[in-house]
């Protein structure tokens, strides 16, 4: 039996906000809402990183946030599904030029999908999902 | 042989798993259907557990090894002892022992302190956190149990077998057993740790308490263990105040613990102490006067 398979079954997530905006976190919140119910497919949200199978990352990598990602990163019990969530996280977006930006967190840790949008609407929340989910079962 | 069987098949383990699913599946089904939501599929709580067991599990650096490793398996295993005993005294009758009640109440402490020891053991501020709220939460409440336990035994006339006492005509339709029964409720709920006693878990003030730092198959042995009490507990329950159990008093039991879960916010430690020494307790003081008198 595919390991993978199973996982992409129930992935619980764990949410890594690095001073995002709020937006991101609020439509984060909005997918686990009656309208788009994420549950259905076995997505919970977990508040700790031990207990994670996909790691959300929302914001803009600062200089203190980045060193945090990478501990996380470090201690989370693998395989692990790392999601950049947002213009910012994904490409630091409007943050480009700021003089306390590091880098995009798909050069820090390994990055499995990209969740375009500021903030992403719900509807392309549960598309970066089925992408993940997509990924671990080896469909893409 | 037949003690393994009961052990690890019938009554204990397998098919407490089981049913222990069933009910979580059933919980997570009717907290979705209150919340306006779909809620997951029936092979949710299973997908859970499987996954659990394919990922790795993570110890930290400065945990106490032994401890952090045994009592997950510990945790478990006790749950399913209750089971086994609960199940035996309901499906076989004749293999069930004298004074099986004593056995079912020592080990249903069994797995709170596995709880403790792991959250003292996991060298986590927030595990310890929560294994603090975990002693208080047990400190409040296994008083009113003992009592609820003790009214039970005065109204069977000094019964301490369970296939007696659920021979006995109802404990629950007298004055007293009302009471004790209503008073067994708030019991079940908080030894479930489901809200409003879910103090020492509590996702949004301290994580998963004493969870917090397990992962993969030492999460699994936990989530199994309290799988299998989500199966007993109401069973167990029910034999005691419902003069046995069936689908529908286990349903109905079940769905009182889900409502009340879903309409309750969590209290405070020092509300839930509270509840449980100054009102609940001199109810099931009154509860037990009553039975002594004999209504």
């Amino acid at each position: 039996m595919n390991k993978l398979k199973i996982l992409s079954k129930s992935i619980w997530v764990f949410h890594f906000a690095s001073a995002a905006c709020n937006n991101c976190d609020i439509e984060i919140l909005d997918v686990l809402t009656p309208r788009f119910d994420v549950e259905r497919f076995g997505v919970k949200l977990v508040g700790s990183i031990k207990h994670a199978d996909a790691m959300l990352v929302s914001g803009m990598m600062n200089r203190k946030g980045a060193e945090f990602l990478k501990d996380l990163y470090d201690q989370a019990p693998k395989p692990l599904a790392v999601i950049a969530f947002g213009s910012c996280a994904s490409s630091m977006g409007m943050f480009k030029v700021s003089y306390n930006r590091v880098i995009p967190v798909d050069e820090i840790i390994p990055v499995t999908a990209y969740i375009p949008g500021c903030p992403p609407r719900p509807e392309a929340i549960i598309d970066g999902v089925v992408k993940v989910v997509k990924k671990l079962r080896g469909e893409i | 042989m037949k003690t393994i069987f009961y052990f690890l098949v019938f009554p204990g383990f397998l098919f407490a798993l089981i049913v222990g699913m069933v009910a979580s599946y059933i919980e997570r089904k009717v907290t979705a259907r209150v919340q306006w939501r779909v809620g997951p599929p029936i092979l949710q709580p299973w997908y859970d557990l499987l996954k659990l067991f394919t990922k790795e599990s993570v110890v930290p650096e400065n945990a106490h090894l032994l401890t952090f490793l045994a009592t997950p398996v510990l945790f478990m295993v006790s749950a399913t002892l209750v089971a086994m005993y609960a199940g035996m005294a309901f499906f076989f009758p004749d293999a069930a022992f004298q004074g099986d009640l004593i056995v079912i109440v020592y080990l249903l402490t069994i797995p709170p302190i596995c709880l403790i020891l792991a959250g003292a053991a996991s060298a986590n501020p927030l595990a310890s956190l929560g294994a603090s709220r975990e002693i208080k939460l047990v400190l409040s409440y296994e008083l009113v149990f003992w009592m609820t336990i003790a009214v039970i035994w005065v109204k069977t006339g000094g019964e301490l077998s369970l296939v007696n006492i659920m021979n006995k005509p109802p404990v629950m339709y007298s004055y007293s057993g009302g009471i004790a029964s209503v008073l067994a409720l708030f019991v079940m709920q908080a030894k479930l740790g489901r809200v409003p006693f879910d103090i020492a878990e509590a996702e949004t003030e301290i994580m998963a308490g004493a969870y917090i730092e397990y992962s993969g198959p030492l999460l699994g042995f936990f989530k199994m263990g309290q799988y299998i009490l989500l199966a007993t507990l109401p069973f167990f329950i029910s034999s005691i105040f419902w003069g046995g159990v069936n689908v529908f008093k286990y349903v109905a039991l079940l769905v009182i613990v889900i409502l009340v879960e879903n309409t309750n916010p969590r209290l405070k430690v020092k509300q839930c102490l509270k509840l449980f020494w100054f009102i609940l307790f001199p109810l099931s003081l009154v509860a037990l006067i009553l039975a002594v008198v004999g209504l």
